[in-house]
């Protein structure tokens, strides 16, 4: 057992153990220790992942890091986990934002310390699990696992309404997942015996929940079959997206969780939807996707628009950024079922992008909130006189988030767009419109919490971020800017993955003849009019 | 030089950086935040004067040279038009040529010089906001440099963005006031529906080119241009929705008056020198994609052509200071697209190229009145100013005569240039459209007078006459430091100097700056046509005809003892009309009443729907299962369990009943027996039949 093929184990397990030694080994009163024992796991656990960004071939085959054991060989479902550049990303995203969660909850979380970091870790090894899994009963399993520490962590370190939106995000998601389960059943026995209640057939291949042995069966489903299955995808994915009209848990959840819970919730679970579809959807059911095409789409741009007309409106600074989310994830849905290699590239880069923006700007809310514990908007006003350092970066997080050039946004919108357009000019301009309402209400917002006069008495004290703020906030941009002003290894790393999920989707796709622009020298410079 | 192109914007880019993070943070002495912030800039110019000397010397000033300095997003394979496969990748790749020679020089020049100005005119505020100020306007170096060497469309839009935002922030720069504040983001908000016309039109370009750089467009066009035709007209007219919107033409010009509440040598370097006039040169730099198009350079002529005039009126009414020259300048803008418009890019370019330096010029000079006047911007509490601050004044009206159109001041060549390429195209029947262009000659000539009037109101109301503001600020009346009056002189000077540049060459032959152009932004000839001398001569006689005339209007209102007699009776005369247009004809108004709130009124109605009907159904399914489970409760508990109950109570009803029977009298028992006996009897009989 070599070095690469437990990386993807010792990475998702660390967080695991970790949350095992607080429990045992420390005592609620150890406020102390059981920070720095949950920070050094976490931070950790983001050193480990950093190997697969260089270790990670894109040359290679299409999963590495691969490890294979048998688990449950009554019903074929084996333990295999794998990474290709797309989870590599995601997971490198997940540990980046689980140690800024665990660093940044340090003065925000006062009771149930214990708990609270227990819980955070495990989630990180329920997200963790969901990226590298290659078989879909360990896939379910840790996306059902996933829903039961975020579950507590906005149930009991939430605000007022938490177990509404607690209860609501469990069940709606739960509700999504137990349709997605119906259809990896109805996928499992097509390939082995056939489920004859029903009137599936079935191809007779031994019982197996391998994805990558399902993907070899992919052209072969029949698209009666294609169309169930992906039915009961879609709808546990597009909950987790959340794609409209699914998505009104989402600003319940993200407003009543603590900050650390919102960051994780809006920069890696909310990219499990889409990584659902990117992983299964597309390459399992590539018939029923290309058919989808035209609903997915008409959903992604309701979503876009509709996401940052209703962001426009919001007096909750939580619930404003929640329904920008919504927006943006609209246009990571767009630029997938554009089904071209630019598109999908866009959309996998925009996950990471959303994840480092919107992520950072629940980061800056959860610091004015701890300093004045409101989110009203118009409870501020005039404090950047006060946080000029906090309103710079609120700035840059901003301007990333609407899609400024040399910043992150812009590369993942601009690439998405490309791809749309490439598809369907209409779809591109309608799309394209969020470009002016996203500054539209980013900047509204902006104004009306950090320009002016300050009108609140309570505000003209407010303490500037300290050096732990910072530098919660510090990684994120500086990864904003890389991604905006270089994002080529990220390309690089993602090209192969999605060149294969486009030769099933499309088959055709990249067979074409080359386009060659003429290149004749022009004559002399004067005009032929 | 020429091959590190990429020092250019880099140096004024850490300048921002070293004053924005460090700077702005500590709060430097204002004496180390602007020597920061000149090296910035200074470094900025010397590299820029460096590139363009070796550019010339060692490649010629009619080659292009490009740098290609990386990678920058290697978006991947898609479809042409034509259904062929193409591998897009766009570069981060600068470029020198004619064209951004221009820019090149007269953005750093321009440039360096306000930063010097805004040493003495910013000394006021505290450190920390004085270290940012010195960043944002150093950042706007950096994007504006880079827009402007820009070797392909994506590039060319970060630059785009990126002076949008400085733009932003320097607008509302003062941004304890909310109306600074709101002018900014009114700019940012405005321009970036010129940037989604911009971005659309880089997708139709990779759509049909598969590329975005200019040099591999501009081959692919010349050596085929019928087969790219079609696709031109979307393509321009996109960009040109761009242009409108950065260089605020009509109808989206409403954001660069609000942009006067930023500090004044902002006005003067973003947004009157510099970036308003990206547009102008965006048109100019894919030039070879609008000259495919007679629809889009109609279009772009009559918009332009539309504003000059549109703005010039309103211009005309205006009490601020400020104000007057910002329409002016959207009315200068105008011309430019005039100019273009009539395939006169180097025309258009040229007026790009003096405008810089009157215009920069007066709103210095503009700058060092307010100054003097402790903020105060309103002309009408002014007079007087000539003999309390001379230097301002002569340059300021040095700048005046070249904007007014009078010879042999720069803007004279510029605008007479202009004029006569609108002329030529309107005789010449270009495209077909002779009759709207010589439309626009006319209304380009009514602009003239208008402009030679306002800015002569200005000049009276503000510097001539007696002064009458407060006795407070009398008192204060004093010139500028040095460090703001030398800029203004070198200003006046090139004001007066940058029009030889482009003095006119009679008939078909070309003057210097357009033969320097000629290689990149050559323009639209019009077959066999040229206008006569005579008539050269005659559109000259009446351009200086028209600009005297409005200065001689200007005077006889606002000039000596009768002054302002004259516009008070005409305003009472005619005050609807006065009002209109001192209201600037209500647009924004129109504007916050329709687009505005309409999109508020979406989004509030969007937030209901969503709150009451999506959210709704989610927790209607919530109370329907509620419900259910409670009624399946009451059902459980009634009937289910109820059943149960009914079981044993039957039970105990049947025994309560048949406990009757046996009452314990054997007589009854007997009976009974008997009866049923009797009744077995009968029955088995009466079966048995």
């Amino acid at each position: 057992m070599g070095f690469a093929t437990n990386l993807l184990n010792v990475i998702c397990y660390v967080p695991l153990l970790g949350a095992l030694v607080i429990v045992f080994l420390l005592r609620k009163e150890q406020s102390a220790a059981i920070k720095t024992v949950a920070t050094v796991v976490a931070g950790l656990d983001f050193v480990l992942s950093l190997p697969l960004w260089f270790l990670y071939d894109p040359a290679g085959p299409a999963f590495q890091f691969s490890y294979v054991h048998d688990w449950i060989p009554a019903v074929g479902a084996r333990y295999h986990v794998g990474v290709d550049g797309i989870s590599v990303l995601l997971i490198l995203l997940t540990t980046l934002l689980g140690f800024i969660a665990v660093y940044s909850s340090f003065t925000a979380i006062t009771h149930r310390q214990k708990e609270y970091y227990v819980f955070l870790l495990l989630l990180q090894t329920g997200m963790l699990g969901v990226f590298i899994s290659l078989d879909f009963i360990l896939f379910y399993l840790f996306w059902e696992a996933m829903l039961v520490p975020m579950y507590f962590l906005i149930g009991i370190w939430g605000g007022p309404r938490k177990l509404y939106a607690a209860i609501k995000f469990f069940l709606y998601t739960l509700f999504g997942s137990v349709l997605m389960l119906v259809g990896i059943l109805a996928l499992y026995f097509y390939n082995s015996t056939g489920l004859k209640a029903i009137g599936l057939p079935g191809l007779g291949h031994a019982p197996t929940f391998d994805v990558t042995e399902l993907f070899k069966i992919a052209t072969q489903i029949p698209p009666g079959v294609q169309f169930w299955v992906f039915l009961a995808f879609f709808v546990g994915f597009a909950i987790k997206v959340p794609m409209f009209p699914f998505h009104t848990w989402l600003p319940d959840a993200h407003v009543e969780a603590p900050t650390a819970g919102s960051v994780i919730l809006a920069g890696v679970l909310l990219k499990m939807g889409t990584y659902g579809f990117i992983r299964f959807s597309l390459p399992l059911l590539p018939d029923a996707t290309r058919k989808a095409v035209p609903w997915v789409v008409a959903l992604a741009i309701i979503g876009i628009v509709y996401g940052a007309l209703v962001a426009m409106a919001q007096k909750d600074m939580k619930k404003l950024v929640a329904y920008s989310s919504v927006s943006h994830l609209g246009f990571v849905m767009l630029g997938m079922f554009a089904l071209n290699p630019q598109g999908l590239t866009g959309s996998v880069l925009q996950m990471i992008n959303h994840g480092l923006s919107t992520g950072g700007l629940f980061l800056l809310v959860g610091i004015v909130y701890e300093r004045r514990h409101t989110r009203m908007i118009a409870d501020y006003g005039g404090i950047a006189k006060v946080m000029p350092v906090y309103a710079m970066m609120f700035m840059v997080i901003t301007m990333a988030s609407i899609g400024l050039p040399t910043l992150n946004g812009f590369i993942g919108e601009f690439t998405i767009l490309v791809g749309v357009f490439n598809r369907s000019t209409t779809w591109a301009v309608i799309a394209a419109t969020s470009l002016v309402l996203g500054a539209g209400y980013m900047l509204w917002l902006y104004q009306r919490v950090f320009f002016g006069e300050i009108t609140h008495e309570e505000n003209k004290t407010l303490k500037d971020v300290n050096l732990r703020e910072q530098w919660t906030l510090i990684p994120l941009i500086a990864l904003c800017f890389w991604i905006g002003i270089y994002p080529k290894p990220f390309f690089r790393i993602l090209e192969p993955s999605i060149k294969r999920v486009v030769e099933v989707v499309d088959p055709g796709y990249l067979n074409r003849p080359a386009f060659e622009l003429p290149t004749a020298p022009p004559a002399a410079h004067t005009q032929e009019h | 030089m020429k091959d590190l192109l990429w020092l250019i914007p880099l140096f004024p880019l850490l300048g921002a950086a070293v004053n924005g993070l460090v700077g702005n943070r500590r709060g430097w002495s204002r004496r180390t935040t602007s020597a920061v912030a000149l090296t910035g800039s200074g470094l900025a110019l010397a590299a820029a004067l460096a590139a363009i000397a070796d550019w010339a010397a060692s490649v010629g000033t009619a080659a292009v040279h490009v740098n290609r300095v990386f990678t920058w997003i290697p978006a991947g394979f898609g479809h042409t038009t034509d259904g062929l496969l193409a591998n897009l990748t766009i570069d981060f790749a600068l470029r020198i040529d004619a064209l951004s020679a221009v820019m090149l020089f007269f953005v750093t020049f321009v440039g360096f010089l306000i930063h010097v100005y805004s040493v003495g005119y910013m000394h006021g505020e505290g450190e920390r906001p004085y270290a940012r100020y010195f960043a944002y306007l150093n950042l706007f170096m950096f994007a504006m440099l880079t827009l402007v060497l820009g070797a392909n469309l994506a590039v060319m839009f970060v630059g785009w963005e990126g002076v949008g935002l400085c733009s932003y922030l320097l607008i509302g720069f003062f941004f304890e006031k909310d109306w600074c504040a709101s002018a900014g983001k009114k700019a940012f908000i405005v321009n970036r529906i010129g940037d989604f016309g911009f971005l659309l039109a880089i997708f139709w370009t990779v759509k049909v080119f598969g590329t975005v750089d200019f040099a591999a467009l501009q081959a692919a066009i010349e050596s085929d241009p019928a087969r790219f035709a079609a696709a031109a007209t979307p393509i321009a007219l996109l960009l040109f929705v761009g242009a409108v919107g950065k260089s605020a033409q009509l109808p989206l010009y409403v954001w660069l008056p609000d942009a006067m509440a930023g500090p004044t040598p902002v006005s003067a370097l973003i947004h009157a020198a510099t970036m308003v006039t990206a547009g102008v040169y965006m048109v100019a730099r894919t030039n070879f994609i609008f000259r495919l198009s007679p629809t889009a350079m109609l279009v772009v002529a009559v918009v332009g052509g539309l504003t000059a005039v549109f703005a010039a009126t309103i211009g005309l009414a205006q009490n601020d200071i400020k104000k007057v020259l910002a329409y002016s300048t959207v009315s200068q803008l105008g011309y430019m697209f005039l100019a273009a418009g009539a395939g006169a890019f180097s025309a258009g370019m040229f007026h790009v190229f003096t405008h810089a330096f009157f215009k920069a010029c007066l709103f210095l000079g503009a700058g060092s009145v307010i100054h003097a006047c402790s903020g105060n911007q309103d002309m009408r509490t002014m007079g007087g100013l000539k003999k309390h601050m001379p230097t301002t004044y002569w340059t300021f009206l040095v700048a005046t005569l070249a904007l007014a159109g009078v010879p042999p001041l720069a803007g004279f060549f510029s605008k007479d240039e202009i004029l006569a390429k609108v002329f030529a195209a309107g005789s010449g029947d270009l495209y077909g459209f002779g009759t709207v262009y010589l439309l626009l000659w006319a209304l380009g000539l009514a602009g003239a007078f208008m402009t030679a009037f306002y800015m002569f109101r200005l000049v009276h109301t503000t510097f001539h006459g007696e002064f009458r503001g407060t006795h407070e600020q009398a008192h204060h009346l004093h010139e500028s430091p040095k460090s703001m009056t030398v800029p203004l002189q070198i200003l006046a000077a090139g004001s007066i100097a940058a029009g030889f540049l482009g003095m006119g060459m009679f008939g078909p032959k070309l003057n210097w700056f357009e033969g320097l152009l000629h290689p990149v932004a050559a323009p639209v000839e019009i077959e066999g046509h040229h206008v006569g001398v005579g008539v050269e001569w005659l559109l000259i006689a009446l351009s200086v005809g028209v600009a005297l005339s409005g200065i001689w209007l200007a005077t006889r209102w606002y000039f000596g003892p009768e002054a302002f007699a004259r516009p008070q009776r005409f305003a009472e005369r005619f005050p609807g009309l006065v009002t209109t247009v001192a209201n600037k004809y209500y647009v924004d108004e129109a504007y916050d009443a329709t687009v505005v709130a309409g999109t508020m009124k979406l989004a509030r109605g969007s937030w209901e729907f969503d709150a009451r009907v999506v959210d709704g159904a989610v927790n209607g399914a919530r109370h329907l299962t509620v419900a259910t489970s409670f009624f399946s409760g009451l059902f459980d508990l009634n009937v289910v369990d109820g059943l149960v109950n009914l079981v044993a109570a039957a039970y105990g009803w049947a025994s309560r009943g048949l406990r009757r029977v046996q009452w314990g009298v054997a007589q009854g028992y007997a009976l009974v027996m008997t009866v049923g006996f009797v009744l077995m009897v009968a029955a088995a009989l009466w079966l048995g039949r």
